[in-house]
């Protein structure tokens, strides 16, 4: 029963992780109808760019509060510019092309984007430097500590404030607008470009919260992390409803804790044939089983099919 | 004058074909035997990328996962003719139950997803890459028996009709391994051309072009996809069992997922859906990494010390490749004339 608890609490942390990137996707995609494949890389980038500052601002010998905030307002500041170039550079002007072109420009971009931070960073792991200060907390025989605790709390803000700005702003509005047809909000005065950048901005800055708590909670960062997660975060995006905010992070939570289980699990249930080293390919079955037994997600509209 | 026509077609043709059988010997003399195995490779990637041209160049449908039924292919005969169980199965044998094999997994995998948006696809098979990759450096415990992350050494090599492409004395190995993959090419390509210009290849292009209307006339669209999609996995399967054979080891390390971004920049480069274009990519792609690597050796002259590893290079350029050739030449270095005006003419229509 402990493990069970202590499974949940796991899956919960990493949920929550992918549930922010997971937004990302589903952002994206509810506005232009398009897998961003690059979004994995930006979350490698903000863990990178983030830690760079970290390391440079130890050595300068600050508390640990300013740290950390400003080595996340960085890496967000960094990884907005890169989203907004991203979409400016590489999709803006395929929006209309052959419905494979923008998908392989896409994955031209990730490629690119993980090379340039294997030349910058090198391919050796970039270690998360020890200042967080770590208590542990038991709940009923199970543990968590508080940097799994600050990971839950700092997306649920985030979770909040999105859909605050969504629902209860005029830009939110305008978005949403523009997701439901491009056309007719541009009639209604909306500038469809600064909306679609902005959504690119507005991904990519969650994009890089969820990298530095990513590298806070496996303490390290390596060039190559952002593919994996990125297809996780997708798999949570399409098991929430692609396009829909709230399923995103159903998703994102669900998947984790199924993972976290799942993993933990495996071992006993198939007599230890199957290890926690198949912990990966538990989203994948998952994406596999929902896109055929419900396309549409838990929450979305039956938008899975082709238009 | 029909006979001075087709003497002279025979001319050309003759001269390909001499061309061809000449490559190895030419290239051994000029540049170095090491560049007849790199030719080798140029061949099998033709292998592939032509059947991932099915998929994608013909039915539209982005297959991210290739890669994956190269390795069932490559691990098919690995398994079957090695020491790692003690099976020697005859390549006869091998190669079609690995091509066959590679086939059902396409299909396996085409299932769920071919009636949903194509998207769906792309992210379904990158997936199911990583996953096949993570079996394979996993399936050594409890019984071995893909060798985990050390792979299969020793594997057999291939021996087709008593005729023992590794040791005889008649030429160097790479030099056999040559024409047999040339010969490969040769009957894939064959069946690409017929399949492009036959029903099933105009429904594939349909299917590419306009699902709906497609289906409007009458084709079943999800049996073709299916159809596109096992072939393509087929030629996939193929590749890897010759690939098992050339090499003598697999281990996981050799179909990671930049092995299908190679390919699939193979295809994008050289023009989606041209079967010529797609082999002038393979070409191109396999040598120019190898063409890079005296970029190492000029840094080392020029500056005493190598600042960008060229092998390093290697994917930056392949991802600055498929950006590149989708915003300014969407249709690819060598498209045909077919596909280019499509592009064309659907760019006049965005700028009405």
């Amino acid at each position: 029963m402990e493990v069970l608890l202590q499974q949940c609490i796991n899956g919960l942390v990493l949920g929550s992780i992918y549930a922010i990137v997971a937004l990302g996707y589903t952002l994206v995609y509810g506005i232009l109808r398009l897998i961003n494949f690059a979004h994995g890389e930006v979350v490698m980038l903000g863990a990178m760019i983030g830690l760079s500052v970290m390391q440079k601002l130890i050595n300068l010998q600050w508390s640990v509060l300013p740290i950390i905030f400003i080595s996340l307002l960085i890496a967000m500041i960094g990884c907005m510019t890169i989203g907004y170039l991203i979409e400016r550079i590489a999709y803006r002007r395929l929006r209309h092309a052959p419905n494979l072109a923008p998908l392989i420009t896409a994955i031209g971009v990730s490629i690119v984007l993980q090379n340039i931070a294997m030349m910058i960073w090198g391919k050796e792991f970039v270690v998360f430097p020890p200042i967080i200060p770590i208590n542990y907390y038991s709940i009923h025989e199970a543990t968590i500590n508080s940097l799994q605790i600050g990971i839950i709390c700092l997306s649920i803000i985030m979770m909040l404030g999105l859909r605050y700005l969504i629902q209860a702003t005029r830009l939110g509005n305008a978005m949403r607008a523009t997701a439901q047809n491009t056309e007719v909000a541009a009639l209604m005065g909306i500038n469809i470009n600064h909306i679609i950048s902005f959504t690119f901005i507005l991904g990519s800055a969650l994009a890089a919260v969820a990298g530095l708590m990513v590298a806070a909670y496996y303490g390290l960062a390596h060039y190559d992390m952002g593919f994996i997660l990125g297809l996780k975060a997708f798999t949570a995006a399409v098991l929430g409803g692609i396009g829909n905010l709230t399923g995103a992070m159903l998703g994102g939570l669900l998947l984790g804790i199924i993972e976290s289980i799942g993993a933990g699990y495996l071992g006993d249930l198939t007599g230890g044939i199957l290890g926690s080293n198949y912990q990966d390919v538990f989203a994948f079955f998952v994406l596999i089983t929902v896109l055929i037994f419900k396309p549409s997600g838990l929450l979305g509209q039956a938008s899975g099919e082709r238009p | 004058m029909p006979t001075i026509i087709t003497f002279r077609c025979g001319l050309k043709w003759i001269i390909i074909a001499s061309l061809l059988i000449s490559l190895p010997f030419l290239t051994d003399v000029i540049i170095g035997r090491n560049w007849v195995r790199i030719l080798d490779f140029a061949l099998l990637y033709s292998i592939l990328a032509l059947g991932l041209n099915i998929v994608i160049g013909f039915a539209g449908l982005l297959d991210l996962g290739f890669v994956a039924f190269f390795a069932v292919g490559a691990y098919t005969y690995a398994i079957l003719a090695s020491p790692h169980l003690g099976l020697h199965l005859p390549v006869g044998i091998i190669l079609p139950l690995g091509t066959i094999l590679a086939g059902g997994f396409g299909i396996l995998l085409g299932l769920p997803t071919l009636k949903l948006r194509g998207d769906y696809l792309a992210i379904v098979t990158l997936g199911f890459g990583e996953i096949i990759r993570i079996f394979l450096n996993n399936l050594n415990a409890p019984y071995n028996l893909t060798g985990g992350p050390q792979g299969i050494n020793l594997i057999d090599p291939l021996i087709l009709a008593g005729f023992n492409f590794n040791q005889n004395d008649l030429l160097p190995s790479v030099y056999q391994y040559y024409y047999l993959f040339l010969f490969c090419t040769m009957i894939t390509l064959f069946i690409c051309q017929r399949l492009q210009n036959s029903r099933i290849g105009r429904a594939w292009i349909a299917i590419r072009e306009d699902e709906i209307a497609a289906q409007a006339m009458g084709i079943n669209t999800r049996n073709i996809k299916l159809l596109a999609f096992s072939m393509g996995a087929s030629f996939g399967g193929l590749g890897g069992g010759l690939f098992a054979g050339f090499q003598g080891f697999v281990s996981p390390e050799s179909f990671n997922l930049m092995e299908s971004i190679m390919i699939l920049c193979m295809i994008v480069l050289g023009g989606m859906g041209h079967i010529w274009g797609v082999i002038f990519g393979a070409v191109v792609l396999t040598l120019l990494p190898e063409a890079l690597r005296y970029l190492g050796t000029i840094q080392q002259a020029l500056f005493g010390q190598i600042w960008i590893d060229p092998a390093d290079l290697r994917l930056l350029i392949f991802g600055l490749a498929l950006i590149l050739v989708m915003l300014l030449r969407p249709a690819g270095l060598y498209p045909t004339p077919v596909r280019k005006s499509e592009f064309e003419t659907a760019e006049e229509i965005d700028e009405l």
